[in-house]
């Protein structure tokens, strides 16, 4: 099938953003927004702590967890980083078994906050960043959640084993046997940027897209951060998909690797915040949330983490393109949802693993 | 010789006698924990959604393709692993134990720094090692070479790769059991071949070798074993590669959606194939006694190697690089270098790993304390319940001491990773809601350190003739008096020893606790598969090294305190 990617029109625009919390309701059933009062403080810090479960990278977690600690003492933040599916899978068997855990979770697979709504497991909470500053589409319409952070899925390489003319340009370029054995990629079953990614490729791409892919011989990881470390290991040459922003962290360390942005489109992979209505430090827990989406804390995710906001107050990083400037694949949470079970199956046959 | 005391527990004049309550107690509880389990995992593996019983798991299993595949994958991968065991820890064993080879003893020790060393962490040191492209190995091979960026020596993301390290911390159970078995061989034999006439060489083998060959057989069973029922290596290694092991497949089907009855099925082979080899080996060593036929023995005599002694020192060496001084040195490097895949100099040098570990992992703290409190806790029970059944059954103490001690060394026959299954299926739900707690977890170490602990502190009670016993009892006191103030001063060393070794064992378990743990719950172990995930190597390397450095310390403890020579096997995971 000689390129026959792009059946579909992919993407008109570059703000073509219509992502998954567009829900059909016209009356919003959120609740006002809450501000960071006194004795919500107060109330926090008799809590003492907050357990936030999280698929973003394991360091940067960790930052906005001490940035969170500076800024309100005596408030420990945990983090329980690991992939998107496998907190989700997580979640699932903890609540199974009525263990209530988890207070603020983060995933990089927006398609599960549908189903923790759904299960009725999420707390409406509306901090007021996001009722001031966030973009309708960009926060649930019953207060459940909102978009901590925007990742883009990108193919990368390694700028020593890579020159500058030989760059894969797009996902068709990777298909070319001189990359054979020398692509890794991450895995849909454990991370949800990578499932997401997955979604969107097989529908805008087609699965023999990713059926010749899987004949070139790619190394297999699993979580979305794991491609652009090894791409700064050396240990591969081009990424087919991983986080654009730990490939921003590294090559801001001085790591010889490289963002490249696909013709057809860069897959969007959204990552919300939510809050669980059995919160064990369920005070905490809105505080947390209510500094996740503050213009300091997401201006963190940028500068530190590579990450793109929605928070208009945040400035984008010099040396990042600009997110409005990069063609992306169109987000359907909805799409994942609907589909995952499937995706996860057929990708298992198609790259045996 | 007089009529045992012990034949007439009804005359005793100092109270009841507990033995009984304290037989059925711990029977009780060993069944509780062995039989319930597995009796989930079979019941699972039998129904449907409904409860209704269904053929339907095993034929779903049969027919799906990435189901099958993983079954002939591992039946290849124990296969190879075990013939390039015995391959490599037979001509080792027969060195230490009968030639006059120098550094003996250190071979020894350093064989046991590959037992205890996880297999987790030892594949994840040889992705330091001999990643195709950023393996040092590679990079030193290019570099000496000359050879192009891309050319490979070694890959160990690869089906021989997986093979490569498995077998890597895998042979220890070869060598322990031939070199056990060579040190019992006695010497009249060879000296009775010598003075017939046989040279040094025919006796060797035509007498030594056919005399260790049952030693060989088991442990080609046991490392087959070892590898079919692994976790951790195929974990880190196989997934990169592309393809799974069982015990990877069994693992990746409680991924969302979790489809638990499909992994109960796919665990009873396992477990079926375990009973069935743990059999085969107990009729094969059962049958070693003619070996060490005839009254006392003399020493072994050790052959003389001549000049071939320093190459056969430098075999061992050559062996040992690879489960021992390339991997620990490839973690030390990554936790002080800045890129994982570089060597360690003036330019890259860090702290900022341990740092990173220490100071901004927040789930660091957590992790050891909770494996900690595991081990500790695991070791202290786990002993205790070792002693008293190892007491009631050597000493033949009640009616049922036989199937006491069968139950206790049952879960020999159950792989970590079907363990963790069956509890993860029992202590869900109701009545015993332990999932999510500690408890779970300590269950489930418990069941898996009860053979080993049981097995030593029953050849040390065997050690101690019961005639001490008997005088205490005969003086009036009762059992449990007797045991405590004759019995357990003599037992103390083993006692420790024991505690040791289980607590090695369980602060390096893998398999069952990744099905087991919650956040609040997570160990060390699973932290560093976790961190695997992500890429974190540097990180790992960090936690690999403190886990190394407490184990040794604790493994030469008990190595210190052990009076005989029983030999544990520590299970893998």
């Amino acid at each position: 099938m000689p390129r026959g990617f792009s059946r579909r029109d992919v993407l008109k625009g570059s703000g073509a953003l219509a992502l998954g919390f567009g829900s059909t309701r016209v009356v919003s059933a959120a609740p006002p927004a809450s501000a960071v009062t006194p004795e919500l403080i107060a109330a926090a810090r008799k809590e003492g702590k907050i357990v936030y479960y999280t698929s973003i990278d394991l360091p940067l977690a960790e930052k906005i967890a001490k940035s969170f600690e500076a800024k309100y003492p005596g408030i420990a933040v945990r983090v329980e980083r690991t992939g998107a599916e496998r907190v989700f899978q997580r979640i699932g068997q903890e609540y199974a078994s009525r263990i209530h855990a988890v207070d603020v979770v983060n995933s990089s697979d927006a398609a599960h906050f549908i189903v923790w709504k759904r299960d009725g497991l999420l707390a409406a909470y509306v901090p007021e960043d996001v009722a001031q500053h966030y973009p309708g589409d960009h926060k649930n319409d019953d207060g459940l959640y909102a978009s901590f952070r925007i990742g883009l899925s990108v193919i990368g390489c390694n700028t020593d084993l890579v020159k500058p003319e030989d760059r894969p340009k797009s996902f068709a370029d990777l298909l070319n046997p001189k990359w054979k054995g020398k692509i890794v990629k991450a895995h849909p079953s454990y991370s949800g940027t990578i499932m997401t990614a997955t979604y969107q490729l097989a529908r805008d791409l087609g699965w023999p897209y990713l059926e010749k892919l899987a004949q070139q011989n790619v190394m297999q990881v699993q979580s979305a951060s794991d491609p652009p470390k090894k791409l700064a290991l050396g240990e591969r040459a081009v990424q087919a998909d991983g986080n654009e922003y730990n490939l921003f962290q590294l090559r801001e360390a001085g790591q010889p690797v490289e963002p490249l942005y696909a013709s057809e489109g860069t897959p969007l992979a959204i990552g919300p915040n939510g809050l669980f209505k059995n919160a064990p430090n369920p005070n905490a827990a809105r505080l947390f949330q209510s500094y996740c989406f503050t213009a300091e804390c997401q201006q963190l995710v940028i500068d530190v983490g590579g990450l793109r906001s929605m928070h208009p107050l945040t400035k984008e990083k010099a040396g990042h393109r600009p997110l409005k400037d990069i063609k992306t694949l169109k987000d359907d949470a909805e799409g994942v949802e609907k589909h995952g079970e499937e995706i996860r199956a057929r990708y298992t046959k198609v790259f045996k693993v | 010789m007089t009529v045992t005391a012990s034949d007439q527990p009804v005359r005793i004049t100092h109270g009841f006698d507990f033995t009984k309550l304290v037989l059925y107690g711990f029977a009780l509880a060993l069944c509780l924990l062995i039989v319930l389990p597995m009796s989930w995992l079979v019941y699972y593996g039998f129904v449907d959604k409904s409860g209704a019983f269904t053929l339907q798991n095993f034929i779903t299993l049969a027919n799906d393709p990435t189901l099958r595949e993983p079954f002939v994958t591992t039946f290849i991968l124990a296969f190879s692993t075990s013939l390039i065991c015995c391959a490599v820890a037979a001509p080792m064993g027969w060195l230490v134990a009968r030639t006059d080879m120098p550094f003996r003893r250190t071979v020894r020790l350093m064989v046991t720094a590959s037992f205890v060393t996880p297999p987790f962490l030892g594949a994840i040191a040889w992705e330091l090692l001999a990643a195709p492209n950023s393996g040092l190995l590679n990079k030193v091979y290019r570099m000496m070479t000359g050879a192009e960026s891309d050319a490979v020596l070694f890959n160990i993301y690869s089906f021989p790769g997986l093979i490569f390290v498995i077998a890597c911390y895998t042979f220890p159970y070869v060598f322990v059991l031939v070199a056990n078995a060579l040190d019992r061989t006695p010497g009249e034999l060879e000296d009775a071949s010598s003075i017939l006439g046989g040279g040094t060489w025919v006796t060797a083998r035509r007498i030594t070798i056919p005399l260790a060959l049952p030693a060989l057989l088991a442990g080609a069973l046991v490392a087959f074993l070892q590898a079919m029922t692994l976790f951790g290596s195929p974990a880190i290694l196989a997934l990169p590669a592309g393809f799974h092991t069982m015990t990877t497949k069994i693992w990746s089907l409680f991924q969302y959606p979790p489809k638990p009855e499909l992994a109960a099925a796919a665990s009873l082979p396992l477990l079926i194939l375990t009973i069935m080899l743990l059999r085969a080996e107990h009729m094969i060593l059962g049958r070693r006694s003619y070996a060490v036929l005839g009254g006392k023995n003399s020493a072994p005599r050790l052959i003389v190697l001549g000049r071939l002694r320093w190459l056969a020192l430098a075999f061992c060496f050559i062996v040992l690089l690879n489960p021992v001084f390339l991997p620990y040195g490839a973690l030390l490097n990554a936790s002080f270098s800045k890129v994982a895949s570089q060597f360690v100099s003036f330019s890259n040098f860090t702290f900022h790993n341990i740092y990173f570990v220490f100071f901004e992992l927040s789930a660091t703290r957590l992790a050891l304390y909770n494996t900690f409190v595991l081990g500790i806790a695991t070791a202290t029970i786990g002993t205790i319940v070792a002693v008293v059944i190892s007491y009631l059954t050597t000493r033949e103490a009640v009616t049922g001491h036989k199937a006491l001690g069968f139950l206790a060394t049952a879960p020999v026959a159950i792989p970590g990773i079907v363990l963790g299954v069956g509890l993860f299926l029992s202590y869900t739900r109701p009545p015993f809601v332990l999932y999510g707690t500690l408890w779970i977890l300590l269950l489930a170490f418990l069941t898996l350190a009860m053979p080993a602990a049981y097995q030593q502190m029953q050849s040390a009670f065997k050690a101690i003739h019961p005639e001490l016993e008997d005088a205490s009892r005969i003086l009036g006191a009762t059992r449990l008096r007797a045991l405590r103030e004759i019995t357990a001063p003599l037992l103390r060393t083993s006692v420790i020893a024991t505690w040791c070794f289980v607590f090695v064992g369980t602060i390096r378990e893998l398999s069952a606790a990744i099905m087991l743990f919650t956040s609040e719950t997570k160990v060390i172990s699973v932290l560093i598969f976790d961190l695997n995930e992500s890429g974190d190597l540097a990180a790992i390397s960090v936690l690999g090294i403190i886990m190394l450095i407490v184990t040794s310390c604790i493994v030469a403890l008990a190595n210190r305190l052990r009076s005989g020579g029983g030999n544990v096997r520590l299970r893998d995971n």
